[in-house]
């Protein structure tokens, strides 16, 4: 079992220039550690859309890693993205699904099936990859070598619930935060500080 | 009946014109000839999805990188992609033009497909503009639609309200940009 800490840190010891894309309790602990905060999005206003937000930048900007941090509740509401990020091969994309088996923010409420393997899906669906990691040391060890190699590839990582009491910055703070932060990822990625001609919603 | 023909080869002129780079889809029964002629367009990329709840959030991770997408879904899909709708395009002023199959749509508005018959409230519910497009005559409204959601950081929708035709009469006159069929 790993840590959201640890696996965050391991991750983002690899990131090199990667886009950052996350989602749910993974923004949470991504923010307290990310060394590329200009390179990071949290998608919180829909939840469930960070592997197809993943997808689009990753097709829109071949030559850039592009890191998701999904989680197994987001997915399984976004299943049919595996089998469109499969259909459509990007080599730069690296979709790591936090595996706790529960809704950590409304409580610790178990997924409908808790058991699901997601590398095993990934990989039927045409993933060029897939692995399963529940320690730390195994995930330290093979990662350097899985972003190294050509995607898309699902990176399942089995983590320790967290259910939360207090809430987790999901609501509208995350919300008002994300125009900036999409706004400043489209600046980092095309060297354009354009949101269009009517300005960024923010 | 809708008088009036919609060639899809027309529609993708105004696609290539106003310098869209990837068409995010699922096809439906309205736009499938669609599908056909943007295989023929090499400056355009298809990207298929296997929902329509992810039309959106995929043409927006698009935008962020530079490039310029439409989406093209129905409108019983749209409905399922509200959520995405107003998190990932009203709420980031995603400028976005989306085309949608009005499936159902008979122009008389007395209609048993409910999936019609909610399109242009849901759309007003949503404050989203809109066109509707049901032959060639209408293909100057596209402009406006890229227009609208250009000028305003808004995604703007383009119903599409008949069949596109399966064989293109047009290319032996030549492509219609609007308002010449």
């Amino acid at each position: 079992m790993i840590t959201y800490q640890d696996a965050c840190r391991v991750i983002n010891d690899s990131r090199a220039e990667a886009v950052a894309v996350t989602t749910m309790t993974q923004t949470k602990y991504w923010n307290q550690i990310s060394n590329e905060p200009s390179l990071d999005v949290g998608i919180a206003n829909a939840m469930s859309k960070a592997s197809s937000v993943a997808l689009g930048i990753a097709l829109g900007d071949e030559d850039r890693t592009v890191l998701c941090l999904d989680s197994d509740g987001s997915l399984l509401m976004n299943f049919g993205s595996l089998a469109t990020i499969a259909g459509m091969a990007p080599r730069n994309l690296f979709h790591f699904v936090f595996n706790n088996g529960i809704y950590s923010i409304t409580g610790g409420q178990p997924v409908p099936a808790p058991g699901v393997e997601y590398a095993k899906v990934a990989e039927a669906c045409g993933y060029v990859s897939a692995h399963r990691f529940d320690d730390i040391e195994s995930l330290d060890t093979a990662l350097p070598g899985i972003l190294s190699s050509p995607g898309p590839v699902l990176i399942e990582i089995i983590v320790r619930g967290e259910p939360q009491t207090e809430g987790v910055d999901q609501t509208w703070e995350s919300n008002a935060r994300l125009p900036r932060q999409l706004l400043t990822l489209r600046k980092q990625l095309t060297g354009v500080d354009d949101w269009g001609s009517g300005g960024p919603y923010i | 009946m809708i008088n009036g023909v919609l060639h899809p080869r027309n529609v993708v002129a105004q696609l290539v014109q106003h310098g869209v780079t990837h068409y995010v889809t699922l096809p439906d029964s309205e736009t499938a000839h669609m599908y056909e002629a943007l295989m023929a367009e090499p400056s355009i990329t298809v990207v298929p999805v296997a929902r329509e709840g992810e039309a959106i959030p995929v043409a927006a991770g698009l935008f962020v990188a530079g490039q310029n997408p439409v989406i093209s879904i129905q409108n019983a899909g749209l409905y399922e992609a509200g959520d995405a709708l107003r998190g990932l395009a009203l709420g980031i002023g995603l400028p976005l033009v989306m085309f949608i199959g009005y499936r159902g749509h008979n122009r008389k508005g007395d209609t048993p497909d409910s999936a019609a018959t909610f399109l242009e409230p849901y759309l007003h519910m949503w404050r989203v503009d809109y066109f509707v497009v049901e032959s060639n005559d209408d293909l100057d409204r596209v402009p406006l639609a890229f227009k609208l959601a250009a000028k305003t950081n808004q995604p703007v929708a383009v119903a599409i309200g008949t069949e596109y035709a399966k064989h293109d009469d047009s290319a032996k006159g030549g492509v219609v940009m609007g308002g010449n069929a």
